[in-house]
């Protein structure tokens, strides 16, 4: 346990250090706000319609109208955002010729993957923690409800916590922190798409490639509910990644 | 003791180290030499547990490199041949950031750390960023990873190497101290390195163990010939002279080096180990009206041991 808070520890200052969290929670925040802002004022006047118009859509409420595409929104946003963090987590150390001195130390590679895979997430849970300020605002003029702002954003941790894992699973097998990014991006997008598929095929299938996809999963959590299905899949998924990544560790030494 | 038994490593077809077999004893210094490419490297890189034998097994203190990996990487200090270093941390927190990885507690961790930052005489850079470093301040920290767990077996692979020769001579020295408390493997392809650091040396080539022994013993066992160096003044015949010293008794062959600036020729003439042909050669040489300006026996270096070692296991 010391030695993984030793590695967490590390790779927290790192990043912190060498700026790149700061950069990428700034542009984080500055495109999710945009789209807050966006949303924010397309709801406003939905409800100015509504009031004017007996024939405008009833039932709008701050959860369906702006939380829920927001959270939307953040979840394709992380695919963009989360392989600038995950992309040098193995990458670096492999070019840097460092992953030699720590596979000689007496380091377990289940503690060098875990304190990097927990450093990456808590920088994901700052980057998230700080789009807070969005729902905080609906609640100083209006009673949004709480649960499913809570969930959401359960979700979306749930989500980010799986894309951490599969980048630095792709981030162990390279040297190079471009491939590692590229292939980290582009899996994250094969796991999207495969819901776009859902529609096209016989029933059967329909229902795998929905269970596969990493959206439908986040479905449930942005009505306020928390499937075990759901929770189960993303960690199931994170959990196979890192299991890969230790794997991929040990191979590097035997294919050296 | 460290124990290697019929090492071998393949890198595909490549076979890097071939059957390599020996031991060092606790408290030994040991030299590995040879040229690049020998499987020096390769054999540092099994013992340290970073990568594993295609076959044979190496026991370092009795426990397994393979098996029991982790209880020799417990007790090991390994510095690589390119000294990775985390770059962007100052060298008190990476010194202190392998301590915990290699165990140190935490009570003893600022007294292990700051006794390290003495000994390797890094105290004027302890806060410096080790990016910023010299290169020689870089392998001192290198060196101070390795033995900040105060290992009992130190791995160090051309500790030396990119250095100038002031900094040859501080880590030399490092390398001497430390080598009095621990056993230490040290690999070079600098033969005055390991002569002046090791008890013993071990030459090995195209991955395969082509001697060991003390620097002295190789020196004697390999002294199979002596050489005598002849310098005669540049108006004397090459040929003639070739003639003349071939005809001593017991020289086998000479080597004539370019004119110097005054245009005196030396020559290198070897000879059977047994034989001192220095007054029988001048004797002839004068008889013959050759002017002879100076002639003097030479030591055979472990410059010319090895290469005579490496070309002789070459052309095997």
């Amino acid at each position: 346990m010391s030695i993984t808070s030793a590695i967490y520890g590390r790779e927290l200052r790192y990043f912190f250090q060498s700026v790149t969290a700061y950069v990428v929670i700034f542009m984080f925040l500055v495109v999710s706000g945009g789209f807050f802002y966006f949303i924010f004022r397309a709801y406003n006047l939905m409800s100015l319609q509504s009031l004017q118009s007996a024939f405008a859509p009833g039932g709008l409420n701050l959860i369906d109208g702006v939380m829920r595409p927001l959270l939307g929104n953040i979840s394709i946003m992380i695919l963009l955002f989360l392989p600038l963090l995950t992309m040098r987590l193995m990458a670096e150390e492999k070019k840097q010729g460092t992953f030699e001195l720590l596979s000689t130390y007496p380091v377990s590679d289940i503690a060098i993957v875990s304190g990097k895979f927990l450093a990456a997430l808590t920088v994901y849970a700052i980057m998230l923690g700080c789009t807070l300020l969005y729902p905080g605002m609906l609640f100083l003029y209006a009673e949004p409800e709480i649960v499913p702002i809570v969930t959401g954003y359960l979700g979306l941790l749930l989500m980010g916590t799986a894309f951490i894992a599969i980048g630095t699973f792709f981030s162990s097998l390279t040297s190079n922190q471009i491939i590692a990014g590229v292939a980290t991006f582009s899996t994250f997008l094969f796991f999207l798409l495969i819901g776009w598929g859902v529609p096209f095929v016989g029933p059967k299938f329909a229902e795998v490639l929905a269970q596969v996809s990493i959206l439908y999963h986040f479905e449930s959590f942005s009505k306020g509910v928390i499937e075990t299905s759901d929770v189960t899949y993303y960690i199931f998924l994170a959990a196979f990644f890192l299991f890969l990544t230790v794997r991929s560790l040990e191979s590097t030494r035997w294919k050296s | 003791m460290i124990r290697i038994r019929e090492l071998s490593k393949y890198y595909g077809i490549t076979k890097a180290v071939d059957n390599l077999s020996f031991t060092v004893e606790r408290g030994e210094v040991l030299g590995f030499l040879g040229p690049n490419g020998a499987g020096k490297t390769t054999t540092m890189k099994i013992l340290a547990c970073y990568l594993p034998p295609s076959s044979g097994t190496a026991e370092i203190f009795g426990s397994d490199i393979l098996n029991d990996s982790m209880a020799v990487r417990k007790r090991i200090g390994y510095l690589p041949e390119k000294n990775p270093l985390y770059t962007d941390m100052d060298v008190r927190s990476f010194l202190e950031f392998a301590a915990r990885l290699k165990g140190v507690e935490r009570e003893s961790l600022n007294g292990s750390v700051g006794a390290v930052i003495e000994r390797c005489g890094l105290g004027e850079v302890r806060r410096r960023k080790i990016g910023n470093l010299s290169k020689g301040f870089q392998q001192r920290v290198g060196i101070a990873q390795a033995i900040v767990n105060d290992p009992e077996l130190l791995i160090l692979d051309e500790p030396t190497i990119g250095l100038d020769p002031r900094q040859i001579i501080d880590i030399r020295t490092l390398i001497k101290e430390l080598g009095r408390e621990r056993t230490v493997i040290l690999s070079s392809h600098i033969l005055p390195e390991v002569s002046q650091v090791c008890d013993r040396i071990i030459i090995i080539n195209n991955g395969r163990l082509v001697a060991v022994d003390s620097p002295d013993n190789l020196r004697n066992r390999l002294k199979k010939s002596s050489m005598t160096k002849v310098r005669i003044a540049g108006s004397a015949d090459p040929a003639d002279t070739e003639r003349v010293i071939l005809s001593v008794e017991g020289t086998r062959m000479i080597r004539i080096e370019e004119p110097g600036g005054d245009g005196s020729a030396l020559i290198t003439v070897e000879s059977s180990s047994d034989s001192d042909i220095r007054s029988a050669l001048a004797k002839r040489l004068v008889e013959e009206d050759i002017p002879l300006l100076e002639i003097y026996s030479e030591e055979l270096s472990l410059e010319d041991i090895f290469i005579r070692l490496v070309t002789e296991e070459g052309n095997a």
